[in-house]
């Protein structure tokens, strides 16, 4: 079912904003291709009428009352930041267009 | 070292707290002796990434304080403790094991964190753990692995394995852990603790860096039954800043473990899981693990249990929906990585856009595990894919849950081993994630399903320990600590010792 090729690693590497090296490319090709073939047998078992399980103890509708609770103080916040400036994250250009 | 300073680090929790409260030393002098042994000891162990000794000195002298002034002392209060490093502690370093979060500060603590300084019990440092927690060994930690004490060329466990290997080793004698496919039960086997995974919701979340949200789960270790229980006490309950915390009273742990050491489980039915070890169903289970257990459960029927087979037949597909479900939720909690909030950035020049930014940050700061996992919760999760990947292992976990219900209609408790070998060698899986993952094959039913279990030590086999797992339904934690207080009760009195007295190295 599954045969994961370096293409295909690239292309989650992408989606999932992570960079990749080339021999990385290769090494995660195999590994991920094993892994996916050892865990798809999960589609083995007939569960077309099985509802889907998250909670031991269902709990639905969680909300609290709509009060004024203490927050972080902005300072604080930045203070571990990569970069801050003027109250605010900094960040690199989000457009295409060079800096 | 002095004799005191030696026995008091050998002490269990109650009856460090008995001296602290009657007098006979002080919270100060209790956290000075485990600093000290920390500093002797953890050079070869290397299970702190981070001791806090200016603080620890400081929640200690403030038990003092309180003594002092007459107040009444929690049953905790001056016990010292090793923090999994993947909770959150305002202003001491806080990584998850992660190079992309080495030198963050917290700015807040985890619902935990202060429940434990509330109860007095005093945070000595942040344990060592494998990055995110993924991982069964703390080998793929951003930090370099832990030690296991009774053989220092072997795993302590994982993902918590440095909080097992600092509670077996008396650097601390209480130890906070997280489990999400078997992270407190696998290192307590195969460090001779005892660690519980409570019902999923029943310790807070808030301030846990999460991994797997349908999964992890925060929970004590310690190297008593009566231990272990006090601290999931201390911690329990429920959250408002949760909202996957269960708003119910906690289960009665604590008078569960003192009444189990009673010994007597006459009308208790405990069942053997078939598909765990169990008749037909040995393969990749060690024969001295499996005797082992066998003994323990023997001496459960000496008690007066009831020991009937059960057969759960869908636990086989728990390996696979586990390493379905975790790392698809991985790869979108792990998203908040992005080297914008905090944490490191990377090759960010003026030039560069956020998008390249952020993927040399991820690339700089993520181990090859953790990578793998965001890679595969990507593909799983990924159009055309969904319904075959997530979507089946979600309908799994009910299958999963409804073998629990059968056989929780025949038997009290389930038991199993609570991991199929003893501790391996450093090394022997790190080139093979699919043997790495094996080792959660009896925890991962437990975890799927949201039932509490514990692991107790049963024995060793070859000179090193092995776990009983107990499990029980939903909201009834207190089932486990009964049968583990029970057994370690009868095992302590036959062996004349507690197990953990045999570790080589102290």
């Amino acid at each position: 079912m599954t045969a994961i090729s370096r293409d295909d690693v690239a292309h989650l590497a992408h989606l999932a904003r992570l960079a990749v090296t080339e021999q990385e490319l290769d090494l995660f090709a195999g590994q991920l291709d094993v892994i996916l073939a050892s865990v798809a047998h999960v589609a083995d078992v007939a569960a077309d009428d099985i509802p889907p399980t998250t909670h031991a103890v269902p709990l639905t509708n969680i909300t609290r009352p709509d009060e004024l609770g203490p927050s972080l103080h902005p300072d604080d916040v930045l203070a571990a930041a990569p970069a801050a400036e003027g109250g605010r994250f900094r960040v690199p250009r989000i457009l295409d267009e060079p800096a | 070292m002095t004799g005191s300073s030696a026995s008091v680090t050998s002490a269990s929790a109650v009856e460090i707290a008995a001296l602290i409260d009657t007098g006979e030393v002080s919270a100060v002098d209790v956290t000075q002796a485990h600093l000290d042994r920390i500093d002797s000891e953890d050079g070869a162990l290397h299970t702190f990434l981070q001791v806090d000794t200016d603080g620890a000195l400081a929640a200690a002298q403030a038990v003092d304080d309180r003594r002092a002034a007459g107040k009444k002392l929690g049953p905790l209060a001056g016990v010292p403790l090793a923090l999994k490093d993947v909770v959150v502690t305002k202003g001491l370093e806080t990584t998850s094991g992660s190079r992309i979060l080495a030198g963050w500060i917290p700015p807040y603590d985890a619902t935990i964190t202060t429940r434990i300084k509330a109860a007095g019990i005093v945070i000595l440092g942040k344990t060592n753990m494998d990055e995110f927690a993924m991982g069964s060994s703390t080998e793929n930690s951003g930090f370099g692995p832990s030690h296991n004490p009774w053989d220092l060329d072997r795993i302590p466990g994982g993902s918590s394995g440095g909080s097992s290997a600092a509670v077996a080793g008396c650097l601390a004698p209480l130890g906070i852990g997280t489990d999400t496919g078997g992270s407190i039960r696998q290192p307590a086997a195969v460090t001779g603790l005892v660690g519980h995974k409570p019902t999923y919701g029943g310790v807070s979340r808030y301030g846990l860096i999460a991994f797997s949200s349908s999964l992890d789960q925060a929970g004590p270790l310690g190297r008593t039954v009566l231990d272990t229980a006090l601290l999931h006490e201390a911690i329990g309950g429920h959250d408002p800043a949760d909202s996957t915390s269960i708003p119910v009273p906690m289960p009665p742990v604590v008078a569960a473990a003192r009444a189990g050491a009673g010994g007597d489980l006459s009308g208790l039915r405990i069942g053997v899981v078939r598909e765990l070890g169990g008749q037909g169903f040995t393969d990749g289970y060690e024969p001295g693990v499996l005797s082992s257990v066998t003994e323990a459960i023997d001496v459960l029927a000496g008690l007066g249990a009831e020991i009937v087979e059960v057969s759960c037949p869908h636990f086989g597909y728990a390996l696979a929906a586990y390493y379905l479900i975790a790392p698809s939720e991985a790869s979108s909690n792990l998203a908040r990585f992005d080297a914008m909030r905090y944490g490191l950035r990377v090759g960010d020049d003026g030039v560069r856009g956020l998008d390249e930014v952020m993927a040399l940050t991820r690339q700089a700061g993520f181990g090859a595990e953790v990578k793998r996992r965001i890679m595969i919760g990507t593909y799983a999760l990924s159009s055309g894919y969904y319904e075959a990947y997530y979507g089946q292992a979600q309908k799994v976990r009910t299958l999963i849950s409804r073998d629990f219900a059968a056989a929780f209609q025949s038997a009290d408790v389930l038991v199993s081993p609570s991991t199929p070998t003893v501790a391996f060698p450093l090394g022997a899986r790190t080139d093979d994630p699919l043997a790495m993952y094996a080792a959660d094959l009896c925890t991962l039913p437990a975890s799927l399903a949201g039932t509490p279990a514990i692991s107790v030590p049963s024995g060793l086999s070859d000179g090193l320990p092995v776990g009983l797992q107990i499990m029980a339904p939903a909201l009834a934690d207190d089932r486990c600590y009964r049968v583990a207080a029970a057994v370690e009760s009868a095992l302590d009195s036959r062996r004349g010792h507690p197990l953990l007295q045999e570790v080589p190295v102290r």
